[in-house]
């Protein structure tokens, strides 16, 4: 039986165009700042990545700071904030949770969508200058935040706004502009780019704090030699999530989402009426351990998440499912099933295969 | 001005790429490495941290293997390599990770005028914080004076960051002198190895280093990764500089790049098994490019300990030339006149005068990187077109190689 990879959102396969063009770039040699001709072929290419990451998200090429990924993305446009109030959702990944240990949470709802009211709210009780992080799309039911409305409210308040863009890049359309936030984090290996290289798009003048400091790269806001192969497929990578559409992903998720639903029509779909990433599906079977799940359909050939696939593989209780209301019963038994641009029909089948089949055996154990 | 038969080397290279002699800028990836990597990007693409399957697994286990062959070329162990997006991370983490965690009982950094810009930028963000920075001055020869060291430890002190092969003058400091030193005090030891790592030995053991840092580009792997060595036994611990999924043991999160750790590992397994004998390839080639500018060009002078030094570095002053002059007059080289970093800007380098070169001999300054791919051939062009630069510049014949007029 051939692997079903399910697991999208904790990585994406590189695009062939995007190995084909690091791979050239790892032939070459050249450090971008040196002043000899390999050097400055080197910094060409890296200015045209740029020129494309930015256009993936609407933002101008000197707003991109090049990063070694979302996690430090996400570092860099928090780490400097230490006089500030400090917001961020219940539903944000780790890497911005630990950014800002003390930081006030703003609520979401069941359906995992920040509350814009309580966000107003909890601005409007203290009058402290304050930066606000919320994502655009949540990494384990991938409920689509509304951040062009909570920048609305952070420019009432004259505050920043951080996105974390991470997981909607590449999947939804990104437009700065119209998100109106200040700081955008992204990362390439969620959309077909390489691991190791990520982005803060940062608008001219919102204040930065390097975390990494020595050569003066980046404009002194990132220093280290640039990952060159890495940006290049990243650029490239971008260039593509730019013209790429999902509905076909969308399609074969729903279709999954149907026939889960009417094997188990008591399992919970997270996030299902909310605004959602066409490629995400977060599902709970009822009495069965997510990791009891994620093994039997690993043993079926079909590779998903229980929740964020971050560190060791130990199945926390999700922090995301909890701030939706979920109680631990059914946190624990969440499954995320996540595709991508090469995802096929057959593989969906399997996956409802497998998945059925356990629903089956637990419940026949059950009776 | 007597004319000479067209110099063999010089006439065996029409139209060909130039010679790349900057190779402590960055170094090109080894075909072998890149083989290597390549998988890892397209077929073998799972998360390491998604071990609950089969792709996770299998990217969990390349990256555990990469883990080995780093930790065996320093010998260390291999949980005690913590993997970074490349040197600079590894030394701002070691450096801002040991002494903020130490803050309260120790408050005081030590380290060298000749350090990379990142460690000293690093204690100057430490100095913000209110922690008490030394910088040592350092001798003409680029070796740090052990007393002048010593006398610099105290019982406050909680850090030392001392390099290990220097990027712009190739100098090797006494690592185990330092060690000792350090670890007599119960003072952590950080070394920033970028230039070191595969083309020195180096054994934290000996040297009793507590912090090693790796940068994957400067060793023939790629650009954009990194390690650094966290000695577990005693146990040298660090405050976080980023924080998250909790990847490499809490120290560094952020999902880990496979292909590129995959890339450092196999970097460090070549360099395994060439590293003795390319030194001394290496070592040849320098004495041989030396020799060559010397005859061409008497009056050179070479920076830093001629002998504790890279195998493959030269830091050359041409007393009355401009280097940026010569670097143009050079269009079939590519030359540096130090650290990459900083290579764009007008100052000369901070390296060059803080051993006291003076700023008129800095810009007359050049920095020669060997390295893998160089050739005999290569060398010997080299020293051609540079000797027949600095003759045309200084505005007087030189001499070739051959001590012939040309």
């Amino acid at each position: 039986m051939s692997p079903a990879y399910l697991d999208w959102n904790a990585t994406a396969p590189v695009r062939p165009e995007v190995a084909e063009a690091m791979s050239e770039a790892l032939r070459r040699t050249g450090n971008p700042s040196s002043v000899h001709r390999w050097g400055r072929a080197a910094r060409q290419a890296i200015e045209r990545a740029r020129a494309e990451v930015a256009a993936l998200v609407g933002a101008a090429p000197a707003e991109v700071i090049f990063t070694s990924g979302g996690t430090e993305a996400n570092h860099l446009a928090l780490g400097g904030v230490h006089d500030h109030r400090v917001l961020i959702s219940a539903i944000e990944h780790d890497s911005v949770r630990a950014a800002v240990p003390g930081a006030t949470v703003i609520p979401v709802s069941s359906e995992g969508v920040v509350d814009l009211g309580a966000l107003d709210a909890l601005l409007a009780a203290e009058d402290r200058p304050a930066v606000i992080s919320i994502m655009l799309a949540n990494n384990e039911t991938g409920a689509i935040q509304p951040i062009a409305e909570a920048a609305a409210i952070a420019r009432r308040h004259g505050t920043l706004l951080h996105c974390d863009a991470i997981q909607g890049a590449g999947k939804i359309p990104v437009d700065l502009g119209a998100l109106g936030a200040d700081l955008l984090s992204i990362s390439a290996h969620k959309l077909g780019g390489p691991p190791g290289v990520g982005a803060l798009v940062a608008r001219e003048g919102v204040p930065l704090s390097a975390l990494q400091r020595g050569g003066g790269q980046e404009r002194s806001r990132r220093a280290g030699t640039e990952n060159l192969p890495g940006i290049v497929g990243f650029g490239v990578a971008a260039e593509l999530a730019a013209r790429a559409s999902l509905p076909a992903i969308a399609e074969l998720r729903d279709a999954a989402e149907a026939a889960l639903t009417a094997v188990a029509p008591e399992a919970r779909v997270f996030a299902k009426t909310a605004p959602r990433l066409p490629n995400t599906l977060c599902i709970g079977m009822p009495g069965v351990a997510a990791s009891t799940q994620v093994m039997a359909l690993d043993l079926a050939g079909v590779m998903v998440s229980a929740g964020a696939a971050c560190s060791s593989g130990k199945v926390r209780r999700s922090h995301v499912l909890e701030a939706m209301g979920a109680s631990a019963a059914e946190a624990e038994s969440a499954i995320r099933v996540s595709l991508g641009w090469s995802t096929t029909a057959a593989e969906i089948e399997q996956m409802i295969a497998a998945w059925t089949a356990l629903y089956r055996r637990t419940r026949s154990a059950a009776a | 001005m007597m004319t000479a038969a067209p110099r063999p080397a010089a006439a065996a290279r029409p139209n060909a790429r130039p010679i790349y002699l900057d190779y402590q800028a960055t170094t090109p990836v080894d075909p072998r490495v890149l083989e290597a990597m390549l998988p890892w990007f397209t077929e073998k693409f799972g998360n390491p941290g998604s071990v609950t399957h089969a792709y996770g697994r299998e990217a969990e286990a390349a990256v555990e293997r990469a883990r080995g062959q780093v930790a065996a070329l320093i010998g260390a162990e291999p949980r005690e390599i913590v993997f970074t997006s490349g040197a600079t991370e590894a030394n701002n983490l070691a450096l801002k990770g040991a002494a903020r965690f130490h803050r309260d009982d120790r408050d005081r950094v030590v380290t060298l005028a000749t350090e990379h810009k990142c460690v000293l930028e690093s204690a100057r963000a430490l100095e913000r914080e209110g922690f008490r920075v030394t910088i040592l001055p350092v001798p003409l020869d680029g070796l740090v004076d052990l007393a002048a060291l010593e006398a610099a430890l105290d019982e406050r002190t909680a850090v030392v960051s001392v390099m290990a092969a220097h990027n712009e003058i190739g100098v090797l400091q006494p690592l185990v002198e330092i060690g000792a030193l350090c670890r007599a005090r119960g003072i952590l030891f950080h070394s920033d190895a970028a230039q070191a790592f595969g083309k020195i030995p180096l054994d934290v053991e000996a040297m009793k280093i507590d912090l090693l840092s790796i940068s994957g580009h400067k060793v023939y792997g790629p650009k954009g990764v990194g390690a650094l060595y966290v000695r577990r036994r005693p146990r040298a611990r660090l405050t976080p500089l980023v924080d998250g999924g909790g990847q490499e043991r809490g120290l560094r999160s952020g999902t880990l790049p496979t292909p590129l750790i995959v890339g450092l590992g196999e970097a460090a397994a070549v360099a395994a098994d060439e590293m003795t004998s390319e030194a001394g390839r290496l070592r040849a080639l320098r004495e041989r490019f030396l020799a060559g500018i010397r005859i061409a060009v008497p009056s050179v002078r070479v920076n830093g300990d001629p002998v504790r030094r890279l195998p493959a570095n030269l830091n050359l002053t041409f007393p009355g030339v401009g280097v940026l002059e010569l670097m143009e007059a050079c269009p079939g080289l590519a030359l540096s006149t130090g650290s990459a970093c900083t290579a764009a800007e007008v100052e000369p380098s901070y390296v060059l005068r803080a051993i006291g070169v003076s700023d008129e001999l800095a810009r007359s300054t050049l920095r020669i990187g060997l390295g893998r791919f160089t050739s005999e051939r290569d060398v010997d062009f080299a020293v051609d077109a540079l000797g027949a630069a600095v003759g045309r510049l200084q505005g007087k014949p030189v001499k070739s190689r051959s001590g012939a007029s040309i």
